[in-house]
């Protein structure tokens, strides 16, 4: 499978096409999750646990069975009990029995929030009463919440049989660590010894949701034949079906899941949480089951990502190289095994060429809900702490903040800090590209802070398949398994038109249930464009050597004698007119049999994205209040295929990061219940919080893609933490390690500040 | 509870529907009317996503009891098109990729109409501060105001035409 | 629907009032209010208008906060209630929230609230056994409670007419830049005579306590000077002096005082400033 570069100038990439499912989305005619009904469903509802840790000594639901309406009751009894299975998912991994108890709770409520039990009833109003009457004797245990406090050798244990890994000799004792991360190159005491200056700063994050505006919410049936159906807003239709089958212990195959429109994901859709409930309700009562969270419940009990406590400890010649660096991360798991601490520590120092590193990461267990994927995850909270300190080493060493990044940058034949050795990045173009543009230079107001910040993300392939038909009059549908979270089958339109040689309305792209096509991997990792447009790419290719084939045999000549070009198959010699797609399209009985070709790959050669940001703070120094005055965003985008969507997707991770820098934190009460379950008091940025966020899309293609693609979508959310941070710094002289960076923290400092002057 | 009857003119035609009393206009346009451009995002009249115009003002749908409907005109983002002719608001989403997911969109394009309706020259401020009751995750807002803004003007030309 | 017939509905121990709904209907949404039966004000006669009368004006207290707004004498005479009213929640919510709603519902960061009490607003009080007056002030018991009597409700608020050099302004302190819950809010209402001299000033606070406050001190502060520094620094004082916030996820109390007194010194300002212009 050849992939060579196709440069431009191009017909269709780079264009700016209106994207093919637009009309449904601004008219409301587009099906969400919660839009979606079957007859005669049921109402599906779960009982939650109101106990950050605590025992489930015994779960009555008689009085809810008994309940006039109640049509099926089910508690972690009705699951089976998993052996431990990791599973890849996207972009981290987790143990399908974690999974399977997080759906559902067995002897244990591991945070306020985890499911205990559901009901199905005829209504909401019924199923709502049947939660009232199950009781629930819960023997409370004492809960730990803060990573470092989990780590404490005294720290109550979450799981029994979880000793830490990545440890030699390896532990006998339970614990609160999951794992230990460790990646380092050279002589970490060497480089130090080497340094001229060292700095040394220590961080906190805390968890934040993913936000998206569409609560979880699928309809599940379970037919009478062990067939099952579930409908939902997923970012993996296909995931959700490997999870529905193993927490079931059902067959894959008897699973089919149809995906519906999804409202954000952002990695918080990369799991299940209702469509294993749902279909067990189904089993049990013999109807279709509907189940939509509400926002308190999306907030208490799924994955927000981790917070985290971290240390970093650089060591710089006077020059400005970096000759040492040492990182440790603590990062929050949730109830279960897999923060992104691995992917933290591989993207701590990603944009950095250092000879002597040593990162450090901590998996830890907290009585909070399962930490989920979120945009990067992992790499926006390790770039806080490293890109905050950076800052502080390129004053110390007076050096500008880009050219301090310039002076140890990574670029094509360094070995990454995480291994492989940098192909074809466009790391120093995008620092170069920021440095001339006009917010660098522009002035600035009284009060008001300039703040820099680099990022990284890896982006994946994986697996993909796409099929390619040819109806009758030519024009083309190509369909994938990868449900569309912001606009890919625009691209997917977009690639198959420029391969084919069409225009783009021509073309129209579809998403299959799993019935109905091969395999992909969730929607995520940055991955779609990159790996399922591949596949769209070589099933067009088919496509055209299929088409080309038969215009030889129809032509009567040999096959050296055309060539495909522009959607059709013309003779050199120019003796007939040529055959377009449509003409062979008509005649493909006589010519074969139908027109249509299917590819399943699992892409290579992702290439990862760096992105440079420039964000510009006002702050009130007598409330600490802080506004977003400019922001610029550089990235390396390989090719924008729809420049107007991958501005999109840099000017959404932007505006999460600020969010996540200056607002947005989960609060608990001492007793272990999230405070702010709501989008009152989580404070994610509203559109007057915002000005316009500036993009610079710099294309250093990806060979290893047809049109040269890298994925976008996650690099975004990657820098913005750091950079708000460092335009406070240079706006008020305040260093705040610690976000969010809340106008009561920023006085606090403030007043700090002036007393020890 | 019985269900109380409410008549009520929604998208510019006479309905009649069932409702509980204590039946949200959310809920009762979504499950009773089958409109189901109006999402529910939150319940609390904080993210704006089941926006409707009522009486000529832009209101959450989740902080209305269905009967408080009777007697009164709703629009919803079903009733934006006409004819198979996209409002300017709806072209010019499209065209500047004002969406992502577009869970957000329908009540965007609903409260951007109230402005419209009574601002039809907004500054970038004004749209900024009218549409902060509705949340977006995907994009940041940029593309959103731009739309919105673009569409004013061509309204506005339109008049003049 | 009449007044009196709402009265009497409302003294049913499981009624609850239904105005602009935008807290009911959250309540019932959490399970926090459960009624039994729901008496809508709405369409009570005189429960919904702007009134411009020879004294003043006459509010009625079922107007969506939006309205309130559109009304231009009313927005000349009083711009810091209308403004305190339109900050209240989103667009959306000020299409259907009003001034019975946020002063009944008792929140102690009601927007309206500060800026109505400022405004020495008198509230038009309708019961099972008759009517009655009280200030705003009066209102709010403590946090989510009120002074109202089974089967009271608000019907309207009254404004008094404002002479020359009379303004009122209302700031609030949030973390974003919209719909967040006021962590701190400030109120002031003042008058001055031809040289611009402060004869009259109220200011009022909320967040800072379990009601919003009236501080007298703060007022008495600004009378008889231009708004000098010292004078500011003095309602600022003034305004610590009598905050006692809690600290909750919205702010910690020290927080709230300090920037209780830096709000209600800029919002004097605004209103000093507004007060020079109407002549």
């Amino acid at each position: 499978m050849s992939q060579s570069l196709d440069t431009p100038p191009f017909s269709v990439i780079g264009g700016r096409p209106v994207r093919p499912d637009g009309v449904d989305k601004v008219t409301g005619r587009a099906l969400f999750g919660a839009d979606f009904a079957v007859a005669g469903q049921l109402c599906g509802r779960v009982l939650r646990s109101p106990h950050a840790h605590a025992k489930i000594v015994s779960i009555d639901t008689r009085k809810a069975r008994a309940l006039a309406g109640v049509k099926a009751v089910v508690t972690g009894a009705d699951f089976p009990n998993l052996k431990s299975e990791v599973h890849e998912g996207g972009e981290s991994s987790s143990d399908l029995r974690d999974l399977a108890i997080n759906v559902i709770a067995r002897d244990k409520a591991l945070y306020e929030g985890h499911a205990v039990a559901a009901v199905a009833a005829i209504s909401p109003k019924i199923a709502e009463e049947a939660l009232r009457l199950i009781s629930v004797v819960y023997e409370p245990l004492p809960h730990v919440l803060e990573v470092e406090a989990a780590m404490a050798a005294d720290a109550p244990i979450l799981h029994d049989h979880l000793r830490t890994g990545g440890v030699t000799p390896a532990p006998t004792t339970a614990s609160n660590i999951a794992k230990r991360h460790i990646f380092e190159r050279g002589d970490l005491a060497q480089g130090f010894a080497d340094a001229d200056v060292t700095y040394e700063g220590r961080y906190t994050t805390q968890a934040v949701h993913q936000g998206y505006i569409e609560p979880h919410a699928c309809v599940a049936q379970w037919g009478e034949d062990g067939q099952c159906d579930v409908w939902c807003s997923s970012q993996g239709h296909f995931m959700v079906r490997a999870h529905c089958a193993k927490i079931l212990n059902i067959s894959l195959s008897d699973v089919r899941v149809t995906p519906l429109e999804i409202g954000g994901g952002f990695g918080g859709k990369t799991t299940v949480y209702l469509e294993p409930l749902a279909l067990a309700l189904s089993r049990q009562s013999g109807r279709p089951v509907k189940m939509v969270m509400t926002r308190d419940e999306v907030f208490r009990a799924t994955g927000p990502t981790s917070g985290a406590a971290m240390t970093v400890r650089l060591g710089a010649k006077r020059d400005g190289t970096l000759t040492a660096a040492k990182v440790e991360l603590k990062f929050q798991a949730g109830a279960f095994p897999g923060s992104p601490v691995g992917a933290a520590c591989m993207t701590a120092l990603a944009c950095y060429d250092v000879p002597n590193f040593e990162v450090l990461g901590w998996d830890v267990v907290t009585n909070t809900p399962k930490v989920a994927a979120y945009r990067a995850p992992g790499a926006p909270i390790v770039a806080f702490a490293v890109e905050s300190a950076m800052d502080e080493l390129a004053r110390t060493l007076k050096i500008d903040p880009i050219e301090l990044r310039l002076k140890n940058a990574v670029r094509d034949g360094v070995i990454a800090s995480y291994g492989p050795k940098y192909r074809n990045i466009g790391y120093v173009e995008t620092l170069e590209a920021l440095k001339a543009s006009d917010h660098y230079k522009a002035p600035l107001g009284p009060n008001q802070g300039r703040g820099f910040a680099v990022g990284f993300w890896f982006n994946i392939g994986g697996e993909s398949t796409a099929s390619v038909h040819v109806a009758e009059d030519g024009g083309v549908t190509v369909t994938t398994g990868s449900p569309d979270i912001g606009g890919s089958r625009a691209s997917m339109q977009m690639m198959a038109a420029e391969t084919l040689g069409l225009p783009v309305e021509r073309v129209r792209a579809k998403i299959a249930d799993t019935a109905s096509i091969g395999f992909s991997n969730v929607t995520g990792g940055s991955r779609t464009t990159f790996a399922t447009g591949l596949a769209v790419i070589e099933a067009c290719r088919k496509i055209i050597a299929d088409a080309t084939r038969r215009a030889v045999g129809t032509f009567g000549v040999e096959a050296d004698q055309v060539v495909w070009t522009h959607g059709q198959v013309e003779l050199l010699d120019g003796s007939k007119p040529p055959l377009t797609l449509a003409d062979l399209a008509r005649e493909s009985g006589k010519t074969g049999g139908p027109m249509s070709a299917e590819v399943a790959l699992n892409a290579q050669g992702a290439g990862p994205g760096f992105g440079a940001h420039l964000c510009d703070l006002e702050v009130d120094p007598e409330t600490g209040q802080v506004s977003v005055v400019r922001y610029t965003a550089a990235q390396d985008v390989g090719r924008a295929i729809h420049p107007a969507y991958v501005e999109g997707q840099i000017q959404g991770g932007v505006a999460q990061g600020l969010g996540w820098a200056l607002n947005e934190a989960y609060l608990f009460d001492p007793g272990g219940r999230m405070e702010n379950p709501g989008f009152l008091d989580y404070r994610m940025p509203v559109a007057s919080d915002l000005p316009m966020i500036d993009t610079i899309l710099v294309e250093v293609a990806n060979p290893r893609h047809p049109f040269g693609a890298k994925g976008v979508g996650e690099t975004p959310i990657v820098p913005p933490l750091a950079a708000a941070a460092n335009a406070v710094r240079a706006a008020t002289g305040l260093r705040l390690n610690d976000l969010p960076l809340a106008p009561p923290a920023i006085l606090a400092a403030s007043d700090l500040a002036r007393a020890a002057e | 509870m019985t269900k109380l009857s409410v008549r009520t003119t929604v998208n510019g035609d006479e309905q009649n529907f069932l409702a509980d009393p204590t039946t949200t206009l959310l809920d009762a346009l979504r499950d009773e009317l089958r409109l189901t451009g109006a999402k529910e995002g939150c319940g609390t009249g904080d993210c704006g996503a089941c926006s409707v115009i009522v009486d000529g003002r832009v209101v959450c749908s989740c902080l209305m009891l269905a009967v408080e409907a009777e007697g009164r005109s709703v629009t919803t983002v079903e009733g934006l098109a006409e004819a198979g002719r996209l409002h300017p608001l709806q072209s010019k989403f499209l065209e500047h990729a004002a969406l992502q997911c577009g869970f957000c969109t329908p009540g965007f394009l609903v409260a951007a109409k109230a402005l419209l309706d009574v601002n039809p020259s907004p500054t970038e401020t004004e749209v900024r501060f009218w549409l902060a009751g509705n949340l977006c995750r995907c994009t940041g807002y940029d593309k959103i105001v731009r739309a919105v803004m673009d569409a004013a003007a061509e309204m506005r030309q339109e008049r003049c035409a | 629907m009449t007044a009196a017939e709402a009265a009497q509905a409302l003294t049913h121990p499981g009624a609850r009032a239904l105005s602009g709904g935008t807290d009911l209907l959250v309540q019932m949404k959490t399970g926090r209010a459960q009624p039994d039966a729901i008496i809508d004000l709405k369409r009570i006669a005189g429960a919904i208008g702007v009134r411009e009368t020879a004294d003043g004006f006459v509010i009625g207290a079922m107007t969506p906060c939006a309205a309130l707004g559109e009304h231009e004498g009313l927005m000349r005479a009083w711009p810091g209630v209308v403004e305190a009213a339109s900050l209240i929640g989103s667009t959306q919510v000020q299409g259907r929230a009003t001034l019975a709603g946020n002063v009944c519902n008792a929140s102690p960061a009601a927007d309206s609230v500060p800026a109505l009490i400022a405004a020495r607003a008198v509230c038009r009080i309708v019961g099972p056994n008759g009517e009655r007056d009280a200030k705003v002030e009066d209102i709010a018991a403590g946090p989510g409670r009120n002074t109202l009597s089974p089967g009271e409700f608000i019907l309207s608020f009254t404004l008094q007419r404002r002479p020359a050099r009379a303004s009122d302004a209302y700031l609030r302190f949030i973390p974003r830049t919209e719909m967040d819950i006021a962590v701190v809010g400030a109120g002031v209402s003042l008058s001055c005579d031809d040289a611009r001299v402060v004869t009259a000033a109220e200011v009022a606070v909320g967040a800072v306590a379990p009601t919003a406050l009236r501080v007298a001190a703060a007022g008495a502060a600004l009378v008889g000077s231009k708004l000098e520094d010292a004078a500011l620094a003095a309602l600022a004082a003034a305004v610590e002096a009598v905050c006692r916030p809690i600290s909750d996820k919205r702010g910690t109390a020290a927080f709230r005082i300090r920037t209780a007194g830096v709000l209600a010194a800029r919002a004097a300002k605004i209103a000093y400033a507004r007060a020079g212009d109407r002549t």
